[in-house]
């Protein structure tokens, strides 16, 4: 029998060339001590195939269809069996892939691994890091709910700022002047056939230079790179002390691998993917568009930005960015490549790292969205045993809107300063100059109060107790 | 043996040359003419629903007695042409605010900053956006937050008893704004 299948076997690697097209990959040698620090790319690699098996799932759940999207949505999260599984593996498959990502960027620049000769190695991973986002931005679109669709509209907006072309580029993002029947079938084709082609061709380049240049080998402080004996250096070092890739290296892929692969498993059943929000309608005007954990930092510099600044930053800050990651190879692709010789290089990793936390922290926190739902005060909360005019000026600080930004006690939105103790900081004239005029963030309620009502809210506001 | 000796020194003479530059010459043209006539029906596919002519249409949204002066009402009006599969997302909506002098405005929902629909708020007559805190006031113009100009407008007529709105694009902020 084994012989049998022995022959069998011999004859297909005869013909097919099995072992032949695999044995680069058993041969190739790596350098000494790649330890777990290499591990994320592979593992990104791994959730793209990841989400290739969960996408070509929900490919076939799914109805790309404006009209009954949202009902193919419900069939998957509620009755598919394991399909609301699906579709969380999908959605934490992406962030783990997004993740990953940043960590393969953030290890290949501290160890300056893009210098010679793997210049291009840097360049094509760029492209890959934009095909990814973009891969991310069209498949939270295609969560057809009224984030999704309003999700679209923000994006062509910010298209928009493109100088000379912006209105053209939003409206063929968009598949026309309005939301329409061809918008979800636009980006689902975005999503599933395009950018998945050029994410494929990319990757296979990527890995092909990886084998053509090599692994990097772990950089050690005072050992420069010289472009002139690089590739002799490197040889040498393989034939010296090289191991094979397989199994001495890909041991650890494999290890992580499955590691990530438990994390997204543990997050898809206890989490799950969004809650889908009510069904797509632009004519639904209660809807909060809120745009999925990576780009929340980008949400949060379109609040804080100075607006006469903004356009500017919207359209140049991208372009800039894309230019400066494109040119890092050519800026330097020799000498130390050490992390502990590079304290500038390390220092921005800091700054950007620090950079997007923060403006990450203060994207989920957003404070400039206004508390429509928040709680109203009452007199129990704030003045106990208020006069008329007090309990007047309770009444109008919820309904004239003041509780969205202004939080008093334990209730209001976060926008504006905290009301508790505005007695203390401002006089009765400060508070009615700054009600009446408003700031750059607070609209003037002069044409709206009436002399009456504005008396109430600051004898309430001067008279305030809650802590 | 001597015939194929014969054809390996013909294949580096200088006519074998020309010709296979010659050959190489018109692989890559027909390459090229293909690769071109390939990605033809690509492009007219992604410019199709772009280029449609879809025009305006004037859109009955009401008597104008549903409307009361000084008041803002929410709207919704079909779109110019929507394919038959669009669904109700084929429906944009807009505040209409009945002034003074049978006189009506009609606001875009859609915030001049990111495009986020802006909601009224009766009591203090202010628009505003949930997405990055943009307000307008009740004539659209904006009171507070990062929106570089006031609210756009539809265009609005009275016929007869009716009022109707033309359709129009969702409006694109650009950078000169």
């Amino acid at each position: 029998m084994n012989k049998k299948i022995n022959r069998i076997w011999n004859w297909i690697d005869d013909r097919g060339g099995i072992s032949n097209l695999l044995k680069p990959l058993k041969n190739h040698l790596v350098p000494p001590n790649v330890k777990w620090n290499y591990v994320w790319g592979s593992a990104t690699l791994f959730c793209l195939a990841l989400q290739v098996i969960t996408g070509i799932s929900l490919g076939f759940l799914y109805q790309p269809s404006a009209d009954v999207a949202y009902q193919s949505l419900q069939y998957i999260e509620d009755q598919a069996f394991l399909g609301s599984f699906i579709r969380g593996l999908h959605n934490w498959g992406a962030s783990g892939m997004i993740f990953l990502m940043g960590m393969h960027l953030v290890r290949v620049y501290l160890y300056a691994a893009y210098k010679y000769p793997r210049e291009m190695s840097w360049i094509s991973g760029v492209v890959l890091m934009g095909l990814t986002v973009v891969m991310a931005f069209t498949g939270q679109l295609l969560r057809w709910d009224n984030n999704g669709v309003w999700s679209a509209v923000v994006a062509a907006e910010q298209l928009g700022r493109i100088p000379f072309f912006g209105e053209s580029i939003s409206y063929f993002l968009l598949g026309g002047k309005t939301i329409n029947g061809e918008t979800l079938n636009r980006f689902f084709s975005m999503h599933v056939f395009l950018f998945p082609a050029l994410l494929f061709l990319i990757v296979c380049y990527h890995l092909y230079l990886v084998f053509r240049n090599g692994i990097s080998e772990p950089p050690k402080a005072g050992r420069l790179l010289d472009p002139k004996t690089y590739r002799i250096w490197y040889l040498n070092l393989l034939e010296k002390q090289g191991v094979p890739f397989f199994p001495d290296a890909i041991w650890r892929d494999a290890v992580f691998s499955l590691f990530v692969l438990i994390v997204l498993i543990i997050l898809a059943f206890a989490i799950g993917a969004p809650t889908l929000t009510s069904p797509p309608d632009l004519t639904n005007v209660d809807a909060n568009p809120k745009p999925d954990w990576y780009f929340t930092w980008i949400f949060a510099i379109f609040a804080l930005m100075p607006r006469q600044l903004e356009s500017y930053v919207m359209f140049l800050a991208p372009l800039i960015g894309g230019v400066f990651l494109f040119s890092i190879p050519f800026l330097s692709n020799r000498g130390e490549r050490s992390p502990i010789r590079r304290p500038w290089a390390v220092a921005g990793i800091m700054f950007v790292v620090l950079s997007v936390g923060s403006l990450w922290y203060l994207g989920n926190r957003a404070a400039w969205h206004p508390r429509f739902n928040s709680a109203p005060l009452s007199e129990y909360n704030t003045i106990p045993n208020p006069s008329e005019n007090v309990r007047r000026g309770i009444e109008l600080f919820n309904t004239e809107g003041c509780i969205y930004c202004h939080k008093i006690g334990d209730n209001g939105g976060i926008r504006g300063p905290n009301l508790s103790e505005v007695q203390n900081r401002l006089t009765e004239q400060e508070i009615v100059i700054r009600i009446m005029n408003g700031a750059e963030n607070m609209p003037a309620y002069a044409s709206s109060l009436s002399k009456e009502d504005l008396d109430n809210i600051v004898v309430m506001l001067m008279s305030n107790k809650a802590k | 043996m001597k015939a194929m000796a014969c054809e390996c020194e013909n294949r580096d003479s200088e006519r074998t040359l020309t010709r296979r530059s010659f050959l190489s010459k018109l692989s890559f043209g027909i390459g090229a003419i293909m690769a071109s006539a390939f990605s033809f029906p690509l492009i007219i596919a992604l410019l199709d629903p772009v280029t449609r002519k879809t025009g305006k249409k004037w859109r009955k949204i009401g008597l104008t007695s549903d409307f009361d002066e000084g008041k803002v009402k929410l709207v919704t009006f079909k779109n110019a042409s929507p394919y038959q599969w669009s669904g109700k997302i084929a429906e944009s909506a807009a505040y209409i605010r009945r002034e003074e002098n049978n006189h009506f405005v009609a606001f875009s929902v859609n915030c001049s900053h990111l495009g986020c629909p802006v909601r009224w708020e009766e009591a203090p007559q202010l628009f505003m956006c949930p997405c990055h805190g943009g307000v307008y006031y009740k004539d659209g113009s904006r009171a507070a937050g990062p929106p570089p100009r006031g609210l756009y407008q539809y265009p609005l007529r009275i016929a007869g008893n009716f009022v109707e709105i033309q359709t129009d694009a969702i409006p694109i902020t650009n950078i000169n704004t």
